[in-house]
């Protein structure tokens, strides 16, 4: 067995350190062994987006990626998607439009819509579909889910909600790569 | 719909009370499942389709360090073939055994031969490497053709056809030839004015559910047994895993974990028993998870099939007579929806002569397992194209034609029962005045299409209790595992027969040994049975409160009113939170438990309408708009309702366009990944228009129908048809994939 390696990295706002072996994904450490289960496993192959999570700003699989390669840097999980005033909109709208059926693509799905909004507050349909293109979800046809990113990212600007965000955002603490 | 509004929080949109925790990643799956001093177990897997296994050396693997079991067939008791229910299908159970660990021989790729459990799953892994398996390899049979050949290899040594009830005497891959006749089908032709007839060849798909298979399972010391896991059926696990392990169901306890998604495939076991005898070896709690790749090549599929339609009609455009022959692979071992799927194909449609001949093939293939409205969607696909071609043959319109020749309530179903209050002819006019079919289609290579589809639901057993909380609420047990928000369209049902706000019922999915027997959520049945027993738990609970304020008021019971959570005599008022503060002094606790065996399901009708383009360059295509119209019964939630409906035509698309499974000529699964095995994204998709009609169902009190399955029926038959309007080709293969349409269009 290869020896382990000591990661710090920041997880949803909070410093973390962890043990991993070289061969350890990103998603195993972070369901396995920092108890994130809300980071799902579909095809742990990079087709399904079931575990995504956002790498410094950038949307990742979380499967692609190993343990060892996030020394010093910043990851968002679903765990860290919901802030101290209660559920994210983007949470609170697939509730309000039945976006999930089963609800284990679902956390995968909210931090992806989460990275689109990040960069582009103001989607097309055209656009919330071809950024969740990397997300497979079997119960719901996405036309909920579609509705759900469209609603939400209409209440952010409407709130102004999206501005206060990239405030937290650059507030978080940074970590030199 | 009615000016007077009929119910109360039957036709809202709440959110589901479990919401929260899924869209928050609190939510427990099966794979969440940790326990101390757990073990990971994984299975080792055929590479051949098709082998008898000569030895197994287990010893290498047994010493590898961490590792703490090895299970083999030779740790499974030996079983007598017996068939029992499991879930929309019978099984063998010594198949049931054989299939979740091969003893003998090895019948597909990706058949389970061994399985380790081991500190790690990494360790596990290096451990299956390690096991050194001698297979004689057999030639493969892959499709339905090769294995009805007089000359082919045989899967199954005993398998003898049972032919229209009658036992064959040959071994055979054939395992069952049932047929369904009324009238005379020779007399109805020879009245026919136009006659089609087609063949058709559709391919394996899966089930494509998001989450893989899982369990977690500990064999206690007392020699009790406790299986966590992510099944459709908490009672099926423990029935099939008694069977299996030869164990009395009383030591076996399921848990059902949240459920990333089933559509059929989460009926039957496949870790389980694995996970609980390694745990009996192992004596620590061992967890075992699939990986995408095992969940494609071992678990699900549903047939692949080839299909022979006639149908003739006379010259007004009257349906004189239908007939079909069926062939559906069942995979490794008996027991293929083909029969469901000759009972459907024509059932929209007044059949005075009818014949359908229909064949259980085994082939070397993972067993097929149930996948929404098992059976129908290419049958379906069969039928209607047929259908389709015969209306253009008259020169009539889709629509009228199936309005013509749709069966209505008292007409037959092709079987010969009489169908009761349905609302197929409903679906149809909504259909015709619908903006969709209103608007005009443009464009060249563009097409519309129509199909129809029926599903015939059904009804079984379901349980549930529930408790009046001292702050006046109502705690709600219940046997369903929620797949996709029967929670809170049960909390609902039981909201409206006690006049309660939803917010006031609680309701828990709970194990085997906390509720009454249930069946598992599938046959579009949970809301339908489950919703009856919530409705008969909630007048016991409402006949114990009139009791106990009579009893503390000192009146007659009968003449105690109750309504929406206050209780009334003459003067005298007691809500339920007074009763749930004051129930200790007035008597004790009040809990009431209501069990049914629903039998009054009805049957679900649905129209589709689609619009494509087709790239002549490519034959991608593109799906413009898609309306699917339904009778609903009573949509309980009507965003879950539409929920059913476009998550179905979803799957349908994928089934239609995209997906198959792909064999190497040696029946290795060579696309076992969704890279490869290609299901539709939200880019691939419009948006979905649900049009719900309701007619109620006269057999439940809320007037319920099944609506999660007849959405999965038409669209391979609507995008076929609607494919033929946009470049002129009938496509009779599924699925119509880009190098097929060319093939078609002589292109390529």
């Amino acid at each position: 067995m290869a020896k382990k390696t000591l990661i710090q990295a920041v997880i949803n706002g909070e410093q973390v350190e962890f043990l991993c072996e070289p061969r350890q994904s990103l998603l195993e450490v972070l369901r396995e062994t920092l108890g994130l289960t809300g980071v799902k496993e579909g095809c742990n192959n990079g087709n399904c987006g079931a575990c995504n999570v956002i790498l410094d700003g950038v949307l990742v699989n979380s499967c692609l990626v190993l343990a060892v390669e996030v020394e010093g840097r910043s990851i968002t999980t679903i765990e860290g998607i919901a802030g101290e005033n209660g559920l994210h909109p983007l949470q609170q709208k697939f509730l309000e439009h039945a976006a999930l059926q089963c609800g284990v693509c679902t956390p995968g799905f909210i931090v992806a819509a989460k990275a689109l909004l990040d960069r582009d507050p103001d989607p097309s349909e055209h656009d919330v579909r071809m950024w969740l293109a990397g997300n497979l979800c079997r119960c719901t046809g996405y036309d909920k889910i579609v509705r759900a990113v469209l609603d939400a990212a209409a209440v952010m600007r409407e709130k102004g909600a999206v501005q206060q965000e990239h405030g937290q955002a650059q507030s978080a603490p940074e970590v030199a790569l | 719909m009615s000016i007077e509004k009929k119910y109360e929080v039957i036709g809202t949109r709440p959110i589901r009370p479990d919401g929260t925790d899924k869209v928050t990643g609190r939510a427990l799956y099966g794979a969440d499942v940790r326990l101390p001093g757990m073990l990971y177990g994984m299975v080792l897997r055929s590479p051949h389709a098709h082998a008898r296994i000569v030895a197994i050396h287990t010893e290498k693997a047994l010493s590898l360090p961490g590792v703490k079991a090895v299970v083999t067939g030779m740790d499974l008791p030996d079983l007598e073939s017996k068939i029992t229910g499991l879930g929309e299908g019978t099984v063998n159970l010594r198949y049931q055994s054989n299939n979740a660990l091969a003893k003998d021989k090895v019948l597909y790729f990706g058949h389970p031969v061994a399985a380790v459990a081991a500190s790690s799953v990494h360790i596990a892994e290096e451990a299956l490497g390690l096991i050194d398996v001698e297979y004689e390899i057999l030639p493969p049979v892959l499709t339905v053709m090769e294995a009805m050949k007089p000359d082919a290899a045989i899967l199954l040594d005993e398998l003898r056809t049972e032919e229209l009830g009658e036992k064959g005497s040959e071994p055979t891959n054939i395992a069952a030839h049932s047929q369904i006749s009324q009238g005379d089908v020779e007399m109805g032709f020879k009245n026919a004015a136009v006659i089609v007839e087609r063949e058709f060849y559709t391919s394996t798909v899966h089930q494509g559910y998001i989450e893989p298979q899982n369990a977690t399972a500990l064999w206690h010391e007392d020699g009790q047994i406790t299986i966590w896991c992510s099944t459709q059926g908490s009672f099926g696990v423990r029935d099939q895993v008694s069977e299996i392990l030869a164990i009395p169901v009383s030591r076996i306890k399921v848990v059902p974990m949240e459920i990333g998604g089933g559509f059929g495939g989460k009926n039957g076991v496949y870790l389980e028993p694995l996970a609980a005898i390694l745990s009996k070896k192992a004596r620590k709690p061992v967890k075992m998870t699939m990986n995408r790749a095992e969940v494609l090549a071992a678990t699900g599929p549903t047939s692949g099939s080839l299909i022979r339609v006639k149908v003739g009609a006379d010259s007004h455009g009257c349906i004189t007579a239908m007939q079909a022959t069926l062939a559906y692979e069942a995979g490794a071992y008996p027991g293929s929806p083909v029969d469901s799927g000759a009972g459907v194909m024509f059932a929209p449609y007044k059949t005075p002569n009818v014949l359908i001949d229909s064949y259980d093939v085994v082939v070397n293939k993972p067993r097929a397992a149930a996948y929404r409205a098992p059976g129908a969607t290419n049958a379906v696909f069969a039928a209607e194209t047929v259908i389709d071609e015969i209306a253009e043959k008259l020169g009539m319109d889709p629509i009228e034609f199936r309005i013509l020749n749709g069966v209505t309530s008292g007409d037959n179903h092709p079987e010969g029962t009489q169908y009761g209050v349905i609302g197929f002819h409903e679906t149809l006019q909504a259909a015709k005045k619908s903006p969709h079919y209103q608007s005009k289609l443009e464009g060249p290579y563009t097409g519309r299409g129509v199909a129809s589809g029926y599903w015939g639901n059904f009804g079984g057993k379901s349980s549930a209790a529930a408790s009046l909380s001292p702050d006046g609420t109502i705690s709600l047990v219940e046997g369903s595992v929620d797949i996709g928000g029967s929670r809170a369209v049960i909390a609902m049902q039981l909201a409206e027969t006690l006049g309660l706000p939803f917010e006031a019922i609680h309701p828990e999915v709970v194990d085997t040994d906390s509720v009454g027997y249930t069946e598992g959520t599938y046959g579009s049945r949970t809301t339908f049975a489950t919703g009856w027993a919530v409705y008969n738990l909630g007048k016991d609970l409402i006949r114990q409160f009139k009791q106990r304020v009579a009893d503390h008021w000192n009146v007659n019971p009968e003449d105690v009113v109750y309504e929406k959570g206050v209780l009334t005599h003459g003067d005298q008022h007691m809500t339920l939170k007074q009763l749930g503060t004051e129930m200790d002094e007035m008597g004790g606790p009040i809990s009431a438990s209501s069990s049914i065996n629903a039998r009054k399901w009805g049957p679900a009708f649905a129209t589709h309408i689609v619009d494509v383009a087709v790239d002549p360059e490519t034959g991608k295509v593109d799906l413009l708009r898609y309306t699917a119209v339904q009778d609903v019964g009573t949509a309980i939630h009507p965003d879950y309702v539409e929920g059913q409906i476009q998550g179905g035509v979803a799957q349908g698309i994928g089934w239609a366009l995209n997906e198959e499974y792909i064999y190497d000529a040696q029946g290795r699964l060579i696309n076992a990944n969704w890279l490869d095995y290609r299901m539709p994204t939200a880019l691939d998709l419009p948006m979905i228009d649900a049009i719900m009609v309701e007619v109620p169902n006269p057999g439940h009190p809320y007037g319920v129908r099944g609506v999660g399955e007849v959405p999965i029926v038409p669209p391979a038959g609507a995008i076929a048809n609607a494919i033929y309007r946009a470049v002129g080709v009938r496509l009779t293969e599924l699925p119509m994939s880009p190098g097929r349409i060319l093939a078609a269009m002589k292109k390529i």
